[in-house]
């Protein structure tokens, strides 16, 4: 066992708790916060500690927010007819970037996993159903992930949606942009060619 | 550098998990080494080659080259996607549970051809299924428990080995086969099976699905047939079959519409005040917002 003082050893086998970080790297990240300057030290865990103190679940949408509600929630100009149904908050950030949607979100954290005992009790629908009632919404877009979990959790959505007279949408599924058609798989080609447009 | 040995096989996919950013732990099972655990590398990112192809619920033929602890998947092709199956929600959770059972009996590095073969076959009669499915999943798990070993004893008493008449019988999962009316009664685990059910059973259990399929089984006898089979299979594994839930969950969901007069009543109503009348008969509330 190599003599490594306390604290030191402590941090380590903290920071090798994180995900992609083994014993090593996380011993070299220590000696880096050792050697850098007080204050970075005190900047650093002074953020994780405000992180978890301050953020809370939206309680309209469930993504992360500062305070009572998440930022795209209390924007006044953005459209409460449609909800675009994500199924984690880290899914909303490419949306976003996007720049041409300009509607509410609903977080569900996570999918549908029958295997793993996952089903709607564990994820936020009961919530969504809730928002569906109060009657404003005329579009929910489903966001989740293209595979099948992903879609197994789109379809129970969808059936559960439709009775209430609001239109379902499903993100387009097919070729990505700049791929070559020689290595695309059959599935994606299948979706890409049932999902064909006029041009 | 030591040389990487490749190998090639179908499979498909039983489970995947996360793994650093961009890629996927599978769990395969496949006709000759039976699972397998192997990384696909990036395929969580849009235009993988993989992509498609390691989805569960999909049969592909994958190369693998040996890694020091996991095998890497090198090559995907899909053989069959089942694409049918997929487009619809109780059949792709039928699909579910045949992995699920698959991934619960299949053995690390044990070739099974048969039970291989017996999961795609499930996987085919659902695609074609219109009937709900549930003969085809009855059939697999009796199927299922043969080839692992556990094949319920359905002929004798597995108490005292006299043939079984047409008197009241048990079923005992514990002792793995029928009891007779005298060793059921003194069994306090045991349940009564039904003479419809015990012989809808035998036949099955020696029968190929297209025979299977031509019996006709009423709700309260499939009831009967889905209880007893998985009572047996969660004595074996000592825990539930966590699919089964959603299952259950589905049929409710199914029943309550029906009850409703939703179900059918969407199939035939296409235009939009047809939805509206429907919304008006399943929320009341919501119906100001119709009216309005």
């Amino acid at each position: 066992m190599i003599a490594v003082a306390k604290p030191l050893e402590r941090l380590a086998s903290e920071l090798s708790k994180l995900p992609g970080i083994g014993p090593k790297s996380a011993m070299r990240l220590a000696y880096h916060l050792l050697y850098s300057p007080q204050e970075q030290s005190t900047a650093l865990a002074e953020a994780i500690l405000s992180m978890k103190e301050r953020i809370k679940f939206c309680p309209v949408c469930f993504n992360f927010a500062d305070g009572d509600s998440c930022p795209i929630c209390q924007d006044e100009r953005r459209d409460p007819s449609t909800i675009c149904v994500v199924e984690s908050p880290s899914d909303i950030v490419p949306l976003e970037r996007m720049g041409r949607y300009k509607g509410l979100y609903h977080v569900l954290h996570g999918t549908i996993k029958p295997t793993q005992g996952v089903g709607p009790d564990e994820l936020r629908i009961s919530e969504l159903m809730s928002r569906l009632q109060e009657g404003k919404v005329t579009e929910v877009i489903m966001a989740t992930n293209p595979n099948v979990e992903g879609e197994t959790t789109a379809m129970y959505l969808c059936r559960l949606i439709t009775p209430l007279g609001i239109r379902v949408s499903r993100l387009a599924r097919g070729l990505p942009f700049g791929a070559d058609l020689e290595y695309a798989d059959d599935v994606t080609i299948g979706q890409a060619f049932e999902g064909r447009q006029d041009l | 550098m030591r040389q990487l040995r490749v190998y090639q096989t179908q499979a498909v996919v039983i489970k995947q998990t996360g793994l650093g950013e961009a890629d996927k732990i599978l769990t395969l099972f496949t006709p000759d080494l039976g699972k397998v655990k192997a990384v696909a590398k990036g395929v969580r990112r849009p235009g993988s080659k993989l992509g498609g192809a390691v989805e569960p619920l999909t049969h592909s033929l994958m190369t693998l080259a040996k890694g020091r602890n996991l095998d890497i998947v090198t090559q995907s092709q899909i053989i069959d996607g089942f694409a049918t199956l997929k487009s619809d929600l109780w059949k792709v959770s039928c699909g579910f549970y045949v992995l699920e059972l698959v991934d619960a009996f299949a053995v690390e590095g044990s070739a099974n051809r048969d039970m291989f073969e017996l999961a795609l076959d499930a996987f085919r009669y659902l695609c074609q299924d219109e009937d709900g499915g549930d003969t085809i999943l009855r059939h697999f798990e009796l199927h299922l428990l043969s080839m692992v070993g556990y094949c319920p004893q359905l002929h004798r008493c597995v108490g005292c080995s006299s043939s079984i008449g047409s008197q009241r019988n048990f079923f005992s999962a514990e002792q793995g086969g029928l009891l007779c009316s005298c060793c059921g009664s003194r069994d306090g685990s045991s349940h009564i099976l039904s003479l419809r059910a015990l012989k809808v059973l035998r036949l099955w259990q020696k029968s190929s699905y297209p025979e299977a399929s031509r019996v006709k089984v009423d709700g309260k006898l499939a009831e009967e047939l889905q209880q007893v089979i998985s009572q047996y299979i969660r004595y074996i594994l000592q825990r539930e079959v966590k699919s089964t839930k959603w299952l259950q969950e589905l049929k409710k969901f199914a029943v309550d519409n029906t009850r409703r007069g939703v179900y059918n009543a969407r199939q035939s109503s296409k235009t939009v005040s047809d939805e509206r009348k429907l919304c008006r008969l399943i929320t009341p509330g919501l119906s100001k917002k119709f009216n309005a």
